[in-house]
This record gives structure tokens, C-alpha cells and sequence, in this order.
């Protein structure tokens, strides 16, 4: 019992120690850079779509294309080096926007790859992505479920 | 206009995903995890879909608009029965998916990650 409180105060005395180094991060800065890259992001998609469907293309295709064009084109970026540059200004502006996920996918891949392309890249392809999707498809079906049932009645 | 909400609401949820990595101590993944399950309830609750008329892509290209996605498609699919639900969430999504899968597999095959500067 002794030995654990003695524990617990030293956590909280190293909290303590470290608080005053700890780099406070520019938090109005870093809101301004996401606010402008992220609107500038959905921006630009909402053009292209826009584009898109000017030239004859179904609402529903446009947008699935548009989609895969971001992930496309942000899966390439990480996978020359630039997206890393452009994330630690742009913060949260191209980490929401589906940019991010895509990113997450490709970025641990690689680092991975030495372990192999089947447990190495295979599997850490998943690491940020698969949480997201397992939580996702399992909210999202429970919802749908839910909708079934009350739809019986 | 459209383009003023677009921007707006795309950069608004951008900031709350800022706020929620600075202010507070939730790592990356479990921000994005927090945003696709947000858009998921908004749009159980059928709230999100308003915000999608209003913002296009500023509300679909952000990570809460993949979980709108995937909830939309599981509760369109409730009124073809059970099976539409199961099948509903991938379907929506099941482009965005694959080309981040089978793209991304492919580029992390072909490159190596750069030493940082």
C-alpha cells in the first residue's frame, strides 16, 4: 500500500517537474493554418465536382471521384515526402480531411516494409486505418440495425 | 455562397480536430477514430445530412463525412431489409476504401519513407 502512494507521488511530482518545459504548442496559429488549409481543401473538392458535373457527370460519380482523387493524390504525396512537410504546418487541416486517413495508411506501411510486404506493409497499412474502420462499419451498422427494427413495427 | 459554407464548415471542422490534438492529450488515431464516430451518431440522429446540403464537400471531405457516409448507407439500406444494412456501410464507402487500400498498398510497395531533414 506504501510502496504504491510513493509511486503515484512521483508521477505527480514529474508531472509537475516537466510542465514548465513542456513546449506549449501555438494554439491560435495552428487553428488559423488547419481553418485555412482544411477550408481550402473542401474548397477546391467542392470545385471539382462542380466541374465535374458540368461536364455531364452524375452527382453521385462526381463526388466518389473527387473523393478518390484526394486520396489519391495525398497517398502519392506521402509516399514521395511532401505531405510530412505540408502536416507539421498545416496541423489537423489536412489530418480531418480524408487526406489524413489516406495518409495514415501509407505512411507506417513503408516504415514497415523492412519487416516484410505481407506482415510489414500488409498489416501496418491498417494500424490508424483499421481502428478507424472497425469502429466506423460497427457504429454505422448498429445504426442501421436499429433503424431496421424500429422499421418492423 | 455554396463556395463561402463549403470553406466555412470544411475549416471549422478542421479547427475542432486542431483543438482536440492540442488542448487535449488524445493521440491522432484516436481524434480521427472520435470524428468518423461523430459523423456516424450525427447522422443516426439525422443531423448531419443538413450540413451536407449546406457545405458539400466541406462537410463530405472531412472524416465526420466518412462516418455519415458509412451510417447513411447502412440506414438506407434498413429498408430493404437486414441484409441491406449489413451490406449498406461498405457499399457507400467501398470506392474510397478500395483505392486507399490497393493505391496505398501499392505506393508503400514501390517507395521508401525519407529520412527527415
Amino acid at each position: 500500500m506504501k510502496k504504491e502512494v510513493q509511486k503515484k507521488d512521483i508521477e505527480a511530482g514529474y508531472a509537475a517537474y516537466v510542465k514548465p518545459f513542456t513546449p506549449k504548442p501555438p494554439y491560435l496559429k495552428n487553428c488559423l493554418w488547419a481553418f485555412f488549409t482544411g477550408g481550402s481543401i473542401c474548397t477546391l473538392a467542392y470545385l471539382a465536382n462542380n466541374l465535374l458535373m458540368e461536364g455531364g457527370m452524375e452527382e453521385k460519380n462526381a463526388q466518389t471521384l473527387v473523393t478518390v482523387g484526394i486520396i489519391m493524390i495525398a497517398q502519392l504525396l506521402t509516399a514521395l515526402g511532401p505531405f510530412d512537410t505540408i502536416a507539421k504546418t498545416a496541423g489537423a487541416g489536412v489530418i480531418v480531411p480524408i487526406s489524413g486517413f489516406a495518409n495514415s495508411m501509407v505512411a507506417p506501411a513503408m516504415e514497415y516494409k523492412k519487416e516484410g510486404i505481407v506482415l510489414g506493409a500488409g498489416a501496418k497499412l491498417f494500424t490508424v486505418a483499421g481502428p478507424v474502420l472497425v469502429c466506423g462499419i460497427t457504429a454505422a451498422t448498429a445504426a442501421g440495425v436499429i433503424y431496421w427494427i424500429a422499421g418492423l413495427f | 455562397m455554396d463556395y463561402l459554407y463549403t470553406f466555412l464548415i470544411g475549416g471549422g471542422i478542421c479547427v475542432i480536430g486542431q483543438v482536440l490534438m492540442d488542448r487535449t492529450k488524445l493521440t491522432t488515431p484516436r481524434v480521427l477514430v472520435i470524428l468518423v464516430l461523430s459523423g456516424v451518431v450525427l447522422q443516426a440522429l439525422q443531423l448531419y445530412e443538413p450540413l451536407v446540403n449546406l457545405a458539400h464537400q466541406g462537410a463530405t471531405v472531412p472524416l465526420p463525412g466518412f462516418g455519415y457516409a458509412l451510417a447513411k448507407g447502412a440506414i438506407e439500406g434498413a429498408e430493404s431489409g437486414i441484409i441491406g444494412v449489413i451490406q449498406g456501410a461498405l457499399k457507400a464507402t467501398a470506392a474510397g476504401i478500395t483505392v486507399a487500400v490497393a493505391w496505398g498498398y501499392l505506393l508503400a510497395l514501390c517507395f521508401n519513407p525519407k529520412p527527415p531533414k
